[in-house]
């Protein structure tokens, strides 16, 4: 069972964790989960686990977050799904020792990097795409040859349930676990030594993992989050820039996703015109009365619902919602919300967001937007919309994020070759592709040389001689290395 | 003589100014970063005498040992940046699928901003610089702490470095724990560490506060395993390259040099009579004499290793070699034959010329014996046996594996240089050390000529069974729906 609890129904503490972290270093060091047949069983096996039971995990979204089906399936099952089959289709190349070249100074010799698992590793996923973040990096852990455990998060209960019992039935419980709860739980589990801990989430939390990381000298990998701003420069389709910015806030979790559109900065010129396309998309996509549409997640509960309503009240900014506004507490539902230059001291524009409320902040020029960029930490993602070819280069050499778009919202995720990860406050480390693979793996050097081959000048006794002859060498001229054994140097 | 308090609000001024030239975009030009790397080659080909002198009264190096270990090498990697510089500095482009239409990607190094060097006393030089030619590489503002417990060599680089380097950019600060203490505590953009694992928990821990990510390049016991060799060459050959990798490397106060070495038991009396011969050879009758034995850094470490020959047991496993002078901080190098398991010569890092051989039944035996202790930096293997290779590969885990060889992986541009475990986080070396310091951005620009209209809501079946061709990159499928004549996989109706 690879159930939650222990056997008597207890949450897990302290000692339980210490158990089970000894029980899959028993399971890690017996070598099952290093053959290529394993990796590819148990990548199989989710991929099956998900096209088996896509129905369950659209309801256990929707009854987490009230995740509209479409966005269920693209954003966390298709992904998910995309993610095994790539990791099927190249893991035998992945799993390849990397031949690299040798030089000189360790002549003869041969080279190779050799990947190998680092063990035993704990995953701590989010709540706002609990299947996709639960199960994105497992797929890193397992192809690279790891066991692990994985704690959902448990602001996402029904995911957390549904996690527990398929990941019990589909996969190979002696080296794949998952343990739910909450703090008490997680704690206990941070307390253990792990080869490495890969976190999902804020980075209050972050700081904690880290902290408890370092007790045992664990690489961390954590995925966080930021402000992530959005440029709109004049000159641009507002239309299809509106688009794409709606369907990366409104369309990604209701603007409860990592990389999500925060705010956004544009000229005074422009910003009237800016929120008029606004208007004018949001009711096309969400009509007239969107506390209605079924195609909006709601707030995932009260205390994030309450956080937000204090956002949107806060003295001197709830005077400046020029669309939306309104709010539902018994469905946990605010409605797509645009404000126009709030205070920048405000509390909407000095924490994330994550929800359905876009502050657009105007300046007199474009290059003023560096400046607010800049002086807040760097976010996990930030976007432009321009076609002017300076501007573009311009953002994309003086900003820094984890990850930028030019012309279009958080399409980034979706491409596999680029690494996703935040710097910073949004995060360290990477996913997605082969660089989950990585993130689970340790590179080891590994040189062979010969027997033939030895310079005695290598060794002691020390003299002058031998001195001349070893920069001659390092230093790798040829011409140099016969003046040195010539004694002409 | 300043007041810590004043040291202190200095730094913070020094720190801020140097966010603010960082800030002002002149570290990221690729001619700066060039020319900071010219600087340091000007630096090591200038002050070479001046080098050599100050690792001598540190640490009684040798001059050859000094220019093989330190100052050469730190050319050949300074002369491998600014080779590769551009290319590094360019980044890649990332592969696209075809349905990507109008959109193009790639990977954009860029520097992570004002990062700290700390480094450690056994190699004061090289440990402090090498780290510097990728920060500098990668485009960042420097603060280097070296070692206190090398004081000539540190003051060496707090003189030295302003006058190659650009000073708003680049400072040494010296100084000890409290020093180190309150460096930490700041905000960082990367942490590059060499040092101890007691240490190392605790850079870990500072920088954690600020989300600060590190790299820890620490230590551990490196085993030497030395086959039954049937060619006399090939032994005579591996016996020097065990005790050179010992004893004239920092007399193995080194974090690659070899700890101890693992042999059968029928190969071991002969193993130690040729380590006795090539011993002679190496260091005289006389090694204090030799001049090329390094000497132990300070009193306390002396003390330490002093301390392990104390117990008995050691003692009396002694085989060859065993004096210590402590007027002159010397150990004459040292092997012993199986000191007990137990003792703290087995169990903690040596980091002194004191070998231990430890025999084993089999050769075999040695891979549960290294697998059954905390992960080394190194592992060095001499071997001809094939099986015995592969098994060492797959079967233990370490920061490398050597053949045949030991501490020379430290020169390899091309090979990542790092711990797993205990021994460490992160790795450098060639472009590894670029990357260390870089942050790898993302960046995907599109066109606005192309949208999949589907991507917007309301949501129908319609759409989501585009969504699934696309993401099935089934361009027929595509075709076929949009032309309404594919079934569409509805959405679940049961929700």
């Amino acid at each position: 069972m690879a159930g939650a609890a222990r056997e008597d129904g207890k949450p897990i503490d302290s000692k339980a964790a210490l158990s089970l972290v000894a029980e899959l270093r028993g399971a890690f060091a017996s070598g099952t989960t290093r053959s290529y047949q394993w990796r590819e069983s148990q990548l199989r096996g989710l991929l099956r686990m998900t096209d088996d039971h896509e129905q369950d995990i659209a309801a256990a979204l929707r009854s987490d977050l009230g995740k509209p089906e479409l966005e269920s399936i693209l954003y966390e099952v298709a992904m998910l799904r995309n993610s095994c089959k790539l990791a099927l289709k190249e893991l035998h190349h992945w799993m390849m020792p990397e031949k690299v070249k040798t030089s000189l100074t360790t002549f003869p010799s041969s080279a190779e990097i050799v990947s190998e698992p680092l063990g035993v590793v704990l995953i701590i996923s989010a709540w706002n795409y609990p299947y996709l973040l639960s199960l994105d990096p497992v797929v890193g852990a397992i192809a690279a040859g790891n066991a692990v455990v994985l704690k959902p998060s448990e602001i996402a209960p029904a995911t957390s349930a549904l996690l527990a019992k398929l990941l019990g039935e589909y996969m190979d419980n002696s080296s794949i676990r998952v343990v739910e709860g909450a703090v008490a739980e997680t704690t206990a589990l941070l307390e253990q030594k792990w080869d490495k801990i890969f976190y999902t989430g804020n980075g209050k939390v972050g700081r904690i993992v880290m902290a408890a990381a370092a007790k045992h000298l664990t690489p961390v990998v954590l995925e966080l989050g930021g402000k992530s701003p959005v440029v709109v420069d004049s000159g641009v389709n507002l239309q299809i820039a509106c688009r794409r910015i709606i369907v990366g806030k409104w369309g990604c979790n209701n603007g409860q996703a990592c990389i999500s559109p925060d705010y956004i900065i544009t000229t005074k010129d422009l910003a009237p015109k800016l929120v008029d396309v606004f208007k004018s998309e949001l009711e096309t996509f969400y009509g007239k009365n969107p506390l209605e549409s079924k195609d909006l997640s709601r707030i995932v509960n009260s205390n994030h619902f309450t956080r937000l309503t204090k956002l949107l009240d806060e003295d001197k900014v709830s005077n400046k919602v020029v669309y939306g506004g309104e709010r539902d507490p018994t469905k946990l539902q605010i409605a797509p919300t645009i404000l126009l230059d709030v205070p920048r001291d405000s509390l909407i524009m000095n924490e994330e967001i994550f929800g359905p409320l876009l502050p657009i902040l105007t300046v007199d020029k474009l290059e003023e937007s560096y400046h607010i960029i800049n002086s807040g930490s760097k976010p996990l993602a930030a976007y432009i919309f321009t076609n002017d070819k300076k501007v573009k280069e311009h953002f994309v050499k003086n900003v820094s994020a984890g990850g930028l778009v030019v012309n279009d919202t958080t399409i980034h995720l979706a491409v596999h070759t680029l690494p996703f990860g935040g710097v910073g406050e949004s995060g360290m480390g990477a996913y997605h592709g082969k660089f989950s693979f990585d993130a689970f793996s340790h590179k080891k050097a590994v040189l062979y040389r010969s027997f033939m081959g030895d310079a005695a000048i290598r060794y002691p006794p020390y003299t002058d001689g031998k001195l001349r002859l070893m920069k001659a060498l390092l230093g790798g001229s040829i011409l140099g290395i016969l003046r040195a054994i010539f004694g002409r140097s | 003589m300043e007041s810590e308090n004043e040291v202190v609000g200095e730094m913070e001024r020094e720190l801020e100014e140097m966010r603010e030239c960082y800030r002002s975009g002149g570290t990221r030009e690729a001619s700066w970063r060039k020319s900071q790397l010219k600087g340091l080659l000007r630096l090591l080909r200038e002050r070479e005498e001046e080098i050599f002198r100050a690792l001598h009264q540190d640490l009684g190096k040798h001059p050859v040992e000094a220019y093989r270990d330190e100052i050469g090498s730190l050319i050949k990697s300074v002369n491998y940046a600014l080779d590769g510089l551009k290319r590094w500095i360019a980044g890649n482009k990332a592969k696209l699928p075809r349905i990507a239409l109008l959109m193009n990607a790639k990977i954009v190094p860029e520097p992570l901003g004002l990062v700290l060097v700390i480094s450690s006393w056994n190699f004061p030089i090289g440990l402090s610089l090498e780290p510097l030619i990728g920060a500098l590489a990668a485009g960042n503002a420097v603060v280097l702490k070296p070692s206190e417990l090398a004081p000539e060599c540190s003051s060496l680089l707090a003189n030295a470095i302003p006058l190659y380097l650009d000073d708003k950019a680049v400072k040494v600060i010296q100084g000890g724990p409290g020093i180190a203490e309150r460096l930490l505590h700041r905000k960082w953009d990367k942490i590059f560490f060499t040092g101890s694992a007691r240490i190392g928990r605790k850079v870990i821990a500072a920088a954690a506060e600020h989300l600060t990510p590190v790299t820890l390049e620490l230590g551990g016991k490196c085993p030497a395993v030395i086959d039954t060799l049937s060619s006399s060459f090939d032994r005579k050959v591996a016996v020097q390259r065990v005790l050179g990798a010992k004893f004239s490397s920092s007399a193995g106060q080194a974090c690659i040099g070899v700890d101890y070495v693992l042999v059968e038991k029928k190969f071991s009396s002969a193993l130690v009579e040729l380590m006795k011969v090539a011993m002679k050879k190496m260091f005289g009758e006389n090694p204090r004499e030799s001049r090329s034995v390094t000497r132990i850094v300070n009193k306390h470490h002396f003390l330490r290793l002093r301390s392990h020959l104390l117990d008995p047991l050691v003692k009396s496993s002694i085989v060859y070699g065993g004096l210590m002078d402590e007027e002159n901080l010397f150990i004459e190098p040292t092997i012993l034959m199986d000191p007990p398991l137990q003792a703290a010569i087995m169990m903690d890092e040596i980091f002194g010329p004191l070998l231990p051989i430890v025999t084993l039944n089999k050769i075999e035996d040695s891979i549960e014996f290294i697998s059954s202790r905390p992960k080394p930096l190194a592992i060095y293997v001499f071997t001809k046996d094939e099986s015995l290779r592969r098994n060492m590969v797959s079967k233990t885990s370490s920061g490398s594996v050597v053949f045949n060889d030991a501490i020379i992986q430290y020169l390899a541009d091309t090979l990542p240089f790092g711990g797993i475990g205990e021994s460490g986080m992160g790795r450098y070396h060639g472009k590894f050390s670029f990357d260390t310091f870089s942050h790898q951005k993302a960046v995907v620009r599109r066109s606005f000529l192309v949208d999949f209209w589907f991507r917007f809501p309301p949501w129908n079946d319609h759409k989501l069974q585009l969504f699934r061709s696309s993401y099935h990159y089934d361009y027929l499928g595509i075709v076929l729906t949009v032309l309404g004549l594919k079934r569409t996989n509805g959405v679940p109706k049961s929700i």
